[in-house]
């Protein structure tokens, strides 16, 4: 299949390279980028007048609740989201059911995942068995099964020694440990600790849920040498430490989820349910320290988190609610409107969700981390077209995703995906009008 | 978009439900005060019945144990008149697995007008009155840690009996605030009516910082808390937080903040002492105290009854 993408705005965020001309897949790779030969032959064009052409969205942090919701089809909707939002690598935590603590789970989602033929699916292992904290599971087998990192997903280890431990192993190997800074004990609130959470009687989860979970395992780091991403930073407190461990020089990444990004625990509201969400969302100060650490680099990726919550789930008293929200439909919208309201170039924004989360990746990509998330001669042709001009509105029902909650029902977004390509097969296409 | 004015009024800023004080009006709390002032005379008589609610089914649905509360919400309901029905969801539907709007749902089948809900997590009144259908009203009795309207107008009731005019006053709050909700209730009630000090009282583990955000002053001396001041509210200690992290035990807990007439003393000699009930003697409030000539917490309960029916004939009234 040859596709030609004609007369659009080429962005590669990796580059800055930002320019109108046309682009041609064949084979599944980018074959020419700005001036195409004439004798190249496309069985299929495309009209990119107006739209952006760039790399495929790579979000670090979409749950995809398989093993555990085959009977739904859930991997097929929510690979389906992904497609619309033109997220063509996602990253999936193990905190399915049963967790991915055995390589043959791993391997029967990496198959389904490719039978489907959407994005390209990067599996978490589980730390521990089980993630119970308890038992190292098999790293070598689970990352010849397809694993990029290993986590705890929510789950957090309590047991410092075998943190420890698990650190200890992993970094043997080189393998990367993903981890949410979370202490089990202060962190179990419902709310981010503050006016509002006491006004309105919701338990609080305290700043130092986090900070206290990010020193332990910045010493745990220091002593292990272990590659660690930290998941979905929450807080001012936080951001500067990871600043200080950085600047350490520590081999520590993070991210930051649309959530926390754009939204504040005043968006509680009436207690509604779509904002229950981990980590909760904290305050005005907090959302403005994530903002700028994204913005300068502190922060690595910016992801969807996304978690689909069925209604019987979330219609629930706020507190009994399941955390979480939808959001592989939106990242993209969010990257621009972030971006935009930070005064930043679109090549600035699009860099978070693309090539600035391929480098947490690294390694574990193997031959595709050299072009993944980057616009490459000769390089995968993975690629999201999309109006920046466009607005739409968030229809919770409209979504193809089966979680229908979003703390954004009702907004009004920027960007809107026209055509996603995976490996050149041009896997999605809006509907015209 | 869950709500997007406050779901308790409707257009006209009338109350449909009374779901926390929080972003009422004077004027709606001042109705409800005076209202009850007009049904303290039926309770006096020898029929104590009128017909407000006849024909009105009213629902309580307490879906967290309280015979006293709903006792009084039961008496409310029958003198306007209202058909009754108790429901103890605690022991029932819900521990057969059945989801809260499930149970909802199936009760307005049942043709219900008044839903009065007592629930152990906050904001679950909410979630009711958003998914019940547009005629029935919701009373929250109580949910979680977030409010307990009734319970903080009857205190208003009772502070403005025996005070007249909020604007003078000084009140302190003691106790376990952080898991109550009729301090959330009484703080938001005094700052709308205008009270200039509300002193929060307790140690750091009862009485966090951020309560301040809510206008009152925080103070975790005791001395310090009850100087000078016109009402007590004393708050019951819940068993559960009488010994653990929150407090070393209950006897700790009377010595440092319990009221007993030594402390008293430190407040105006007209000071009032009030509580919600029911009381644990000799943990938050010594029996001298408690049967004494400064406490009103029997007064309390007289008019708890008068303004739940102010407060369930008010909402009657006023349609979505």
């Amino acid at each position: 299949m040859k596709v030609l993408i004609k007369n659009g705005r080429i962005v590669d965020p990796a580059t800055g390279r930002d320019e109108t001309g046309d682009l041609a897949v064949a084979a599944g790779r980018i074959v020419a980028i700005g001036r195409v030969a004439a004798d190249f032959t496309p069985n299929r064009t495309l009209d990119a007048s107006g739209l952006v052409v760039a790399p495929g969205l790579v979000d670090l942090a979409a749950r995809l609740r398989e093993p555990g919701h085959e009977h739904e089809g859930m991997l097929e909707s929510e690979m389906a989201a992904a497609m619309a939002g033109g997220v063509t690598s996602l990253v999936c935590p193990p905190d399915t059911d049963p967790p991915l603590d055995e390589p043959g789970l791993v391997e029967m989602l990496k198959f389904r995942a490719r039978n489907l033929n959407h994005a390209r699916l990067y599996p978490l292992g589980a730390l521990t068995r089980g993630l119970k904290g308890e038992a190292l599971t098999e790293m070598a087998e689970l990352t010849e099964a397809g694993c990029v990192g290993f986590s705890q997903a929510e789950a957090s280890c309590r047991d410092t020694l075998v943190l420890h431990r698990a650190l200890q192993y992993a970094s043997t190997f080189g393998y990367a440990v993903w981890l949410r800074p979370n202490d089990p004990w202060l962190g179990n609130g419902v709310a981010a600790k503050g006016p509002l959470a006491t006004r309105m009687g919701l338990s609080g989860v305290p700043a130092i849920a986090e900070t206290i979970a990010l020193a332990t395992l910045f010493e745990l780091v220091r002593d292990t040498k272990a590659r660690v991403h930290l998941c979905r930073l929450s807080s001012a407190a936080g951001v500067e430490l990871v600043r200080a461990a950085k600047a350490e020089g520590l081999p520590v990444s993070c991210d930051v989820s649309v959530n926390n990004l754009h939204l504040t625990d005043v968006d509680i509201g009436y207690f509604n349910a779509a904002m229950r969400l981990t980590p909760p969302l904290r305050q005005q100060r907090d959302r403005d320290a994530l903002r700028a650490a994204l913005a300068d680099g502190t922060i690595d990726a910016l992801v969807s988190d996304h978690t689909p919550v069925d209604e019987d789930a979330k219609n629930l008293p706020f507190a009994e609610a399941e955390p979480g929200a939808t959001g592989l439909e939106l990242l993209l919208s969010l990257a621009i409107k972030w971006g935009a309201e930070a005064g930043l170039p679109l090549p600035e924004a699009l860099a978070t969700v693309t090539h600035r989360p391929v480098g947490v990746l690294g390694e574990s990509l193997g031959s595709l981390g050299s072009s993944a998330g980057r616009l490459v001669e000769g390089g995968v042709a993975d690629l999201c077209l999309f109006d920046p001009s466009a607005r739409w509105t968030v229809t919770p029902a409209a979504l193809r995703s089966q979680g229908r909650h979003t703390p954004f029902a009702g907004y009004e977004l920027p960007g809107r995906v026209i055509a996603t390509l995976v490996g050149g097969h041009l896997a999605y296409e809006a509907a015209h009008g | 978009m869950l709500f997007k004015r406050n779901p308790q009024l409707n257009a006209n800023g009338e109350l449909i439900h009374l779901l926390s004080i929080e972003g009422l009006p004077k004027a709606v709390l001042a109705q409800i005060l005076d209202t009850a002032g007009t049904f303290l005379s039926v309770n006096e008589r020898e029929v104590k019945k009128v017909p407000l609610l006849r024909g009105k089914s009213v629902f309580n649905l307490f879906f967290e144990n309280s015979t006293r509360t709903r006792t009084t919400f039961e008496i409310a309901a029958k003198r306007l008149s209202a058909d009754v029905i108790n429901l103890d969801i605690a022991r029932s539907s819900t521990a057969k697995g059945e989801s809260l709007l499930d149970t909802i749902a199936n009760l307005s089948a049942m043709h219900a007008d008044m839903f009065v809900v007592r629930h152990s997590e906050s904001g679950a009144p909410y979630l009711i009155a958003q998914h019940c259908a547009p005629h029935v009203h919701v009373v929250n009795a109580g949910d979680g840690r977030h409010a307990h309207p009734t319970q903080g107008l009857l205190d208003m009731y009772t502070i403005r009996h025996y005070k007249r005019d909020f604007t003078k006053l000084t009140v302190a709050i003691v106790g376990d605030i952080v898991h109550s909700r009729v301090a959330r209730s009484d703080i938001h009630a005094l700052t709308t009516l205008g009270v200039p000090e509300i002193r929060a009282v307790g140690p750091k583990t009862l009485v966090p910082g951020d309560l301040r955000e809510m206008g009152v002053r925080v103070c975790h001396d005791m001395a310090e808390g009850i100087r000078g001041v016109d009402v007590i509210i004393m708050l019951r200690l819940q068993n559960e937080r009488m010994s653990g992290a929150m407090l070393p035990s209950a006897g700790e807990f009377f010595k440092n903040y319990g009221l007993t007439p030594e402390k008293l003393a430190l407040a105006k000699p007209d000071a009032i002492v009030m509580h919600p009930g029911p009381i644990n003697r000799g943990v938050e409030i010594d029996s001298a105290v408690a049967d004494g000539a400064h406490s009103v917490i029997l007064p309390q309960v007289t008019f708890g009854i008068a303004v739940r029916m102010a407060v369930m004939s008010i909402i009657a009234g006023n349609n979505a």
